[in-house]
């Protein structure tokens, strides 16, 4: 099946996080709250640090690659007008 | 975490100042045992270096802002707008993982802490610093207000950041009179990544900036 790269890339991701995302059954007697965020000494709070952190110098470096694209559009553009 | 670990955590609790000598050592080497924080002590790899090479960049930004008042050149402008930009997503970077650590240590996503309403000031003071440069169409005109601008806005941060915050009490360590960096947040074996990160996140700052700063070039020499 052909997939687009952005569908495969989420599909993995879904894979991988699902696991400790859902193995992590929320305990029902105490009142704590927000209990998978908060077990194994909040360990997963550094997990969610340590991802926001990527994802948003991910996102700023791929806005910085649409711009190079631009330009390297620009530039082919500019030798073709001047090959011409 | 056991029942016998939630008593002990009632028992010592939210001054963060008790923690006993035992180390533990998972994801990213040894650190203190300390209650409330628990594990999440680590984000103090990330959260904080954030922070430092935002200051770093931000201080590179108000150099630049004022060799570009000496000098009159264009290329110390863009310099210093680069630097200005990564700082500030490393500053919003920092907000949002601050805020991710907040909800599950203080308890709440903002509280209201002075360090975090100076930091929103900053933040807002450097997205009008973008805004300010967005509304001008001649460019050396642009660049030498918003250079000026650059100059004062770091000149006001850095008092809002660091003095204010300590004035009064606040949850943030080394402010309110607690020590930062002391005793009682940090130890050595915590100090041997601490630092790293902060060089490697300053570093990384650097590097995109530098990228943006290039990228700004060619565009630049490409529209003569």
């Amino acid at each position: 099946m052909r997939l687009p790269f952005l569908t495969k890339i989420s599909l993995v991701a879904l894979l991988l996080f699902s696991q400790t995302l859902f193995a992590h059954q929320p305990v029902s007697n105490g009142v704590d709250m927000a209990d998978q965020l908060r077990a194994d000494g909040k360990i997963w709070v550094v997990v969610a640090v340590v991802a926001a952190v990527f994802a948003g110098i991910i996102i700023y470096l791929v806005r910085l690659d649409r711009q190079i694209g631009k330009l390297e559009k620009e530039v082919k553009e500019k030798s073709s007008v001047v090959s011409h | 975490m056991s029942a016998l670990q939630n008593e002990k955590y009632l028992v010592e609790g939210p001054s963060g100042l008790n923690f006993d000598l035992c180390y533990s050592k998972r994801l990213f080497g040894y650190c203190s045992r300390q209650p409330i924080l628990n594990e999440s002590i680590r984000n103090v790899y990330f959260h904080v270096p954030l922070w430092f090479g935002m200051i770093t960049l931000l201080l590179t930004s108000a150099i630049f802002s004022i060799k570009y008042l000496r000098s009159g050149k264009l290329g110390d402008d863009l310099v210093a707008v680069e630097f200005a930009n990564t700082a500030i997503l490393f500053g919003l970077l920092g907000c949002a993982t601050g805020s991710l650590w907040a909800n599950f240590t203080w308890g709440e996503p903002w509280p209201n802490d002075p360090k975090l309403n100076s930091v929103a000031v900053g933040m807002l003071m450097y997205l009008a610093y973008l805004i300010l440069r967005g509304s001008f169409d001649d460019e050396q005109r642009r660049a030498r207000i918003s250079a000026v601008y650059n100059i004062f806005a770091f000149a006001v941060f850095v008092p809002l950041i660091f003095i204010v915050p300590r004035l009064t009490d606040s949850l943030h360590p080394g402010n309110g009179g607690n020590p930062a960096f002391g005793k009682y947040d940090m130890d050595n074996n915590m100090r041997v990544v601490f630092y790293p990160a902060v060089i490697g996140f300053t570093l990384l700052g650097v590097w995109i900036t530098e990228l943006s700063i290039r990228l700004r070039r060619v565009k630049a020499a490409l529209d003569d």
